[in-house]
């Protein structure tokens, strides 16, 4: 029985995890990630987990750009030995993890304050309602119950203040029937089924995550997952081996309620997207498409790749070639799924593909590690890993037929909620190169006609307060927003709600449409009164729109918004990341003056961060920018 | 694979579990003299050597185990078999 393995991730250099033994600070932390990043088995998670624990088993590492995360795992059965993974899952992802075990069946906080809660139920717990001896009616009593009692402790778990995570029950009990197990209505075994169909259910109205072990444990077989000797030896639900892939599942989701899910994928071409070398080949030579064994696989990742884009995943090509040559499957192939429109960034030269890969976060305005890049050449993947480890780089199988699957199993774009600007987000990258395209050239004396170019763009700057249609896309803006976003302050959909019931709050959401097309909402501001200042706590726009003359935009309408809430001075602040470097000055250029600290009641252990600055602006003396863009609706100045 | 070299290979795991880079094991060891291997570690000790060596073993056999000699016989009988 193989256990479930973090196949995408490389395999461990020799003596990698025992070396972990000898860190010290404050480099330890970029090391163990490395080694987290590998295809470590259980001793090995033990192994990172020690040195993990050993350095940072009390406080995250300074300046860690990620939020510290406590945990408190509840459930009926043995689940000490998912911690490793736990935390080792969270370090592959960046996050710092605390993580503790209720009491043996414990299902409330008990008085403790964690952020998440993780309800991790054994089947049998689960299905202890249920029995053999039940007609339908008491059967599906029997498991309505089991759901609501489940989700009753959901919402005390959220009352408290603790967002909620849930795994689904693993498939344990042999069946009774057979094939048509269902028919039979106080089994076990089919309960499984029915009891997990009902938490979907309710986890989507209680705004709970799932962790699917049921799913996962049905791709890797349920003895994988689960061994009855181990329940009855040590009552652990979850087989130890699949531990480190456990963590791994419930990692990716917490780092992408943090925005730390991957953006776009980056696809080497000649036997990554089709098999064979168009430069040697030719278009005739190459095999992809209908017909050839061969030719489908590649078209799987094709497909695969084209479904990515229609849920806000961009594509990009990073290829060794001459460009004419790559560009040409794309354009003229019968059989090609993926066309010319479908890559958001096309690169095809012979630099080295690390600086490839750096130009093409920078034309996609995203990080380096929002990408992932896949290659069939290992000499390549070892090369981005090494230069570039912030890039995810799966392992491929040897075969082009589990391509997809491959980069499915990694997690990297994990999501939990889909927002219209998802779904259009293929399109407005295709409107952003048609803008690139009309962008002016320097003129003889090396000027350019911004202004110009900014009028002809005809833009529209749509705006009004937070509303609940707006909601789900500004929680994800807020939370994903890493390098035009002042405090980086991340949010709940149960915060933003209370915004948005507050009319006193400034609470600002904008979106920008020009003649290329809508590109959904692009900024958003949010602010509190005290007294005469209006705090602003956030401020974040989408990198999409910079350079369009939007952050003064978007200052006349904060200035106006505040005056008509009753402020007279402004008040921000810039918090520096790793990432946010290039709003330093955001502030001072748009006119702020240097303010010496936070109003009193403003204060908090936040805000006292090392290099942070403060800003204020009397709204007396403001005067609105002129601005390329027409405002939908008016701006209209309070009495 | 020779007792001997079960034995190194074992020590390894026992090792890794427990956090101890010191440990030796002899064919006599007991639980009682090993500090850290209760009930619990001992679980993640046999679920591992049964990953490392390629073997299952039975309830009944885990719970005839008396030291480590016993388990190392067990794995090399399960080993050749």
């Amino acid at each position: 029985m193989p256990a479930p393995s973090l196949d995408w991730l490389p395999t461990p250099a020799a003596a990698q995890t025992q070396a972990l033994r000898a860190l010290t600070e404050p480099a330890a932390w970029p090391a163990l990630m490395a080694a987290a990043n590998t295809r470590l088995d259980t001793m090995g998670t033990l192994q990172v987990d020690r040195a993990l624990r050993r350095l940072f088993g009390e406080a995250p590492p300074p300046g860690l750009n990620t939020k510290p995360i406590h945990l408190l795992l509840l459930g009926s059965s043995t689940l000490d030995h998912l911690l490793p993974g736990l935390r080792v899952g969270a370090l592959r992802h960046g996050l710092w993890l605390n993580v503790t075990v209720g009491d043996y069946g414990q299902t409330d906080l008990d008085g403790a304050k964690p952020d998440i809660v993780l309800f991790a139920f054994d089947a049998r717990h689960a299905l202890a309602g249920l029995d053999a001896s039940h007609d339908q009616p008491a059967a599906t009593q029997a498991l309505d119950a089991a759901a609501a009692g489940i989700a009753a402790l959901w919402h005390a778990a959220q009352a408290a203040g603790a967002s909620v995570l849930q795994q689904t029950i693993l498939p344990v009990f042999p069946p009774q029937f057979g094939n048509n197990e269902h028919r039979l209505p106080g089994s076990r075994a089919a309960g499984v089924a029915a009891l997990n169909a009902r938490l979907k259910t309710a986890a989507d109205a209680a705004a709970v995550d799932l962790v699917d072990i049921a799913t996962r444990a049905a791709r890797d077989g349920i003895a994988a997952w689960h061994d009855p000797m181990l329940w009855h030896r040590a009552k652990q639900d979850i087989h130890p081996a699949a531990a480190p892939l456990y963590g791994d599942l419930v990692a990716r989701l917490l780092a992408a309620r943090q925005g730390r899910s991957r953006k776009a994928l980056v696809l080497d071409l000649d036997n990554t997207l089709w098999a064979g070398v168009i430069g040697d080949d030719g278009l005739e030579g190459i095999v992809i498409g209908q017909g050839s064994a061969l030719g489908e696989a590649h078209l799987d990742l094709q497909q695969y790749a084209k479904d990515l884009t229609r849920r806000g995943i961009i594509l990009a090509v990073c290829s060794k070639n001459d460009e004419a040559n790559a560009i040409e499957p794309f354009e003229k192939h019968p059989d090609m799924i993926l066309r010319r429109p479908d890559i958001a960034c096309f690169v095809a030269n012979w630099t080295d593909k690390a600086s490839n890969l750096r130009e093409i976060a920078r034309q996609l305005n995203i990080g380096t590690d929002s990408l992932v890049f896949a290659d069939d050449n290992p000499a390549e993947r070892a090369i981005i890993r090494r230069e570039l480890p912030e890039v995810a780089v799966p392992e491929l199988p040897d075969d082009p037929a589990g391509y997809a699957t491959m980069i499915a199993e990694a997690g990297y774009f994990e999501a939990t909620s889909l927002t219209q600007e998802d779904r259009e987000r293929a399109g407005q990258y295709q409107a952003n190169l048609a803008r690139q395209q009309t962008a002016p050239e320097p003129g003889a004396n090396g000027e350019t006609d911004m202004a110009g170019f900014l009028d002809s763009l005809e833009m529209v700057l749509q705006w009004g307060r937070v509303d609940p249609i707006a909601a789900p896309r500004v929680v994800q803006l807020v939370n994903k927003t890493n390098q035009f976003n002042l405090t980086t302050r991340r949010t709940t959909d149960a915060e933003i709600a209370a915004i948005m019931a507050d009319a006193a709050a400034l609470s600002l959401q904008l979106r920008l449409i020009d003649k290329f097309g809508n590109n959904g909402i692009i900024a958003v501001v949010l602010g509190t009164r005290h007294g005469d200042d209006m705090h602003i706590t956030d401020w974040l726009m989408s990198c999409r729109v910079l350079k369009r003359g939007v952050e003064a935009a978007t200052l006349n309408l904060v200035a106006a918004e505040s005056r008509r809430l009753g402020a007279r001075r402004l008040f921000g602040e810039f918090r520096p990341t790793a990432k946010n470097a290039m709003v330093r000055d955001h502030y001072q250029s748009l006119g702020f003056t240097p303010a010496e600290h936070a109003p009193a009641e403003n204060t908090t252990a936040e805000a006292a961060q090392p290099g942070a600055t403060s800003w204020t602006l009397d709204l007396a003396q403001f005067a609105p920018a002129q601005v390329h863009m027409r405002f939908d609706p008016p701006i209209t100045e309070a009495p | 694979m020779n007792p001997d070299q079960i034995l190194t290979e074992l020590t390894e795991i026992f090792r890794t579990v427990l956090d101890d880079d010191t440990l030796v094991l002899r064919p006599e060891t007991t639980a009682a003299d090993v500090p850290g291997w209760d009930s619990m570690n001992h679980i993640t000790i046999v679920v591992e050597a049964e990953q490392h060596f390629g073997i299952k073993v039975r309830t009944a056999e885990i719970e005839a185990l008396r030291n480590v000699g016993d388990f190392v016989s067990l794995i090399a009988a399960k080993h050749a078999g």
